[in-house]
């Protein structure tokens, strides 16, 4: 995983709440049996027209430059298909921002080195009030700037996540660290005694 | 000290390890996966040179992409192929039991875990979907995850994960008739909001909740996850343990005993605190009926589509689905009827159908697909003969699958058509591009495919 530290970059708005999984990434394009890709078809039903032109409307097709998406609260809300994740990702952006964001989302974005950042409601609207808004987003110090303004505020985000996406490590080298540990717990404190239970 | 939450004990009979200001390391009990969201995870242990650390705790299906005509010839669809055939090799490869198209247990994912006993209180069972909190309704702690969280489990059979807090949401009293476990689900979403459980693990409780059949609870447990939270629970009694008895997969003999002399210790302790408590009433339940693109947009087949407040979300919403703000949903055609999905396609649901529909014919206007949930499931309604009284009807009885309720097969709802169905999301585009979906109860969806147009049961009971 790339390492993720402080990006400046503009800003690109979808002011809906509500933006489930199935927006960001509709299940036909699910296909895939590798993670690259999905970049193509991020927002595909908002994004493109039903005869495959550009819906000129849509945010994508106007704002070509910027690393930040920025939407309504609850976003990520739906399926727990990690593709949303990477279909964001592979579109370009690094950090989402919302004023509010589903479980599974969350810990999938940041699973990929997708930083969600979530902001107050009025911090939010005040990105949103912009035409051409900037931000600064600072993991280390957990602050997001909007550059027009000056308005600062700070995010939270775990310890151990912040650690991870600072140095580019991933939950997975950080299990098998722990296989000892583990298969000690499959002999003295399962529930389902002894050793691990089979199938059949 | 104030006693334990159920989930609570659960929770922390699983932690390994508590990583300092971070997640715990939690031990999963089983694993589903299925044919989505699988393959990269593979691929990930296999770049890393890991095997599979315990593969007799994963079982495999094929269920979102596959057919639901003609099963015993190859798909039809190259992609879809793709990925069913990569399972098989993958399934292989790394010695985890499938049951693909063909095999007898085939199904949803969601449905033949609870079925074939796989399914077992005290469990922690994840899966990559977020449905997998259906199985909460055994007294599980089961919640969907990511494809790199399928890659942790295949990695250490645990993932990292911070402890959710707790919400107890109660529904107690009598239910009115003709009420049924989508209609309390769909009703509570509605009044909770698709976010009001995130950050939340759930546990239903209530008399209402306990008079409930466990498919009903399964079909409560199943569209939690509507209301953000990360899962739903129902402490495990009497009708779960007759439920599980008997199963291909449930403890036999002395460890049958000594299962169930555990399982019985799986409550909520008296005193114990949640972070949250909703308490609602059972008999301000009517059957309900989503109207947006949201599940939390649903209200009763009596009621009428609330007014905009000013929102562009709820305007946006009214605009895709063409209802009007104000008016009532009664009376409005409908174009498709879907019945399926690991919300409501069990024997229970086939039996309410097949007892509404029963001498009676679906209206010309409707195409009515049933999709039974499992190859089980099908076989079971055959022995019953509802195929037939489905057939006389007019329905379309299909093969096992996921089906319309993500449109990922050929399964779609056209472009404007309106489909009442018993899955759990409305989504724009979710049951095919431009497809327009009210979700509601089988006993709803049975009464709207025979009028033509939105209504209740309530005609059609007795
Ligand atoms: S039936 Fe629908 S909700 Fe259930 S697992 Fe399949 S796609 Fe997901």
């Amino acid at each position: 995983m790339e390492k993720f530290t402080k990006i400046i970059s503009p800003v690109v708005p979808l002011p809906l709440e509500n933006v489930d999984t199935d927006q960001i990434i509709p299940a036909r394009f699910l296909k895939s049996t590798s993670r690259d890709g999905f970049g193509e078809n991020l927002f595909r039903d908002w994004r493109y027209k039903k005869d495959g032109s550009e819906n000129a409307d849509f945010v994508l097709n106007n704002v070509k430059e910027g690393e930040v998406l920025v939407a309504g609260k609850n976003f990520g809300c739906g399926s727990s298909r990690e593709h949303a994740a990477w279909a964001i990702t592979d579109y370009g952006f690094k950090v989402v921002v919302s004023s509010f964001f589903a479980d599974i989302f969350k810990g999938n974005a940041l699973n990929n080195g997708l930083l969600p950042v979530q902001v107050s409601e009025d911090f939010l609207q005040s990105i949103l009030a912009q035409t051409k808004a900037h931000v600064a987003v600072d993991l280390e110090a957990q602050t997001i700037t909007l550059q027009e303004t000056g308005e600062q505020e700070s995010f939270e985000i775990s310890a151990y996540k912040k650690h991870c996406l600072l140095n580019g490590l991933d939950d997975i080298d950080f299990l098998l660290s722990n296989k000892e540990a583990i298969k000690e717990f499959e002999i003295s404190s399962r529930i389902y005694s002894g050793t691990p239970t089979t199938l059949k | 000290m104030a006693g334990k939450t159920l989930f609570d004990k659960l929770w922390d009979a699983h932690v390994v390890k508590h990583v300092e200001e971070g997640p715990d390391v939690l031990y999963i009990d089983r694993h589903l996966i299925h044919e989505v969201t699988s393959p990269q995870a593979f691929a990930g242990i296999e770049k890393r040179g890991v095997p599979l650390f315990r593969p007799k705790q994963t079982i495999a299906t094929a269920d979102h992409n596959v057919p639901t005509q003609d099963q015993h010839l190859p798909i039809k669809e190259v992609l879809s192929r793709t990925q069913v055939e990569a399972l098989k090799t993958n399934c292989e490869k790394h010695g985890v039991e499938l049951y693909g198209l063909g095999h007898a247990n085939q199904g949803i994912v969601h449905v033949i875990g609870p079925e074939l006993g796989i399914t077992q209180p005290g469990m922690t069972i994840v899966c990559g979907d977020s449905h997998t909190s259906t199985h909460g309704a055994f007294g599980a702690i089961a919640f969907g995850i990511g494809t790199s969280e399928v890659e942790q489990v295949f990695a250490t059979q645990c993932i990292l994960q911070n402890k959710p807090k707790s919400m107890r949401i109660e529904v107690s009293g009598e239910l009115k008739k003709g009420v049924t476990a989508k209609d309390i689900i769909l009703y509570v979403i509605s009044k909770i909001s698709t976010s009001g459980g995130t950050g939340y693990f759930v546990e239903f409780a209530g008399s209402a909740i306990e008079s409930l059949s466990m498919e009903g609870r399964m079909t409560v447990c199943n569209m939690s996850i509507e209301l953000g939270a990360r899962g739903g629970m129902i402490a495990p009694d009497q009708t779960t343990f007759d439920y599980i008895k008997g199963r291909d997969f449930a403890p036999k003999g002395e460890e049958w005993d000594e299962k169930l002399a555990y399982w019985k210790t799986l409550t909520t302790d008296a005193d114990a605190e949640y972070d949250k408590v909703i308490t609602f009433d059972a008999s301000d339940i009517e059957p309900m009926i989503t109207f947006g693109t949201n599940p939390a947009m649903g209200i009763k087949i009596s009621g009428s589509v609330p007014l905009p407040n000013g929102d562009q979300s709820y305007r946006k919403s009214l605009d895709y689905m063409q209802v009007e703000a104000g008016a009532s949903l009664k009376g409005k055609p409908v174009d498709y009827v879907f019945i399926g999905s690991c919300t409501n396609s069990r024997i229970e649901d086939l039996r309410a159908v097949a007892k509404i529909v029963k001498g009676r014919k679906k209206a010309d206007n409707i195409t009515a697909w049933i999709v039974p949930g499992s190859k089980h499931v099908e076989a079971q309604a055959k022995a019953e003969g509802i195929d037939k009284i489905l057939e006389e009807a007019g329905f379309e009885l299909r093969q096992p699958g996921c089906s319309a309720c993500l449109a990922m097969n050929e399964d779609k709802v056209p472009e404007g058509k309106y489909c009442v169905s018993t899955s759990n999301r409305n989504f724009e585009g979710r049951q095919g591009p431009g497809a327009r979906t009210m979700l509601a109860s089988p006993e709803t969806a049975a009464a709207v495919a025979i009028a033509g147009y939105v209504t209740d049961a309530s005609e059609y009971l007795n």
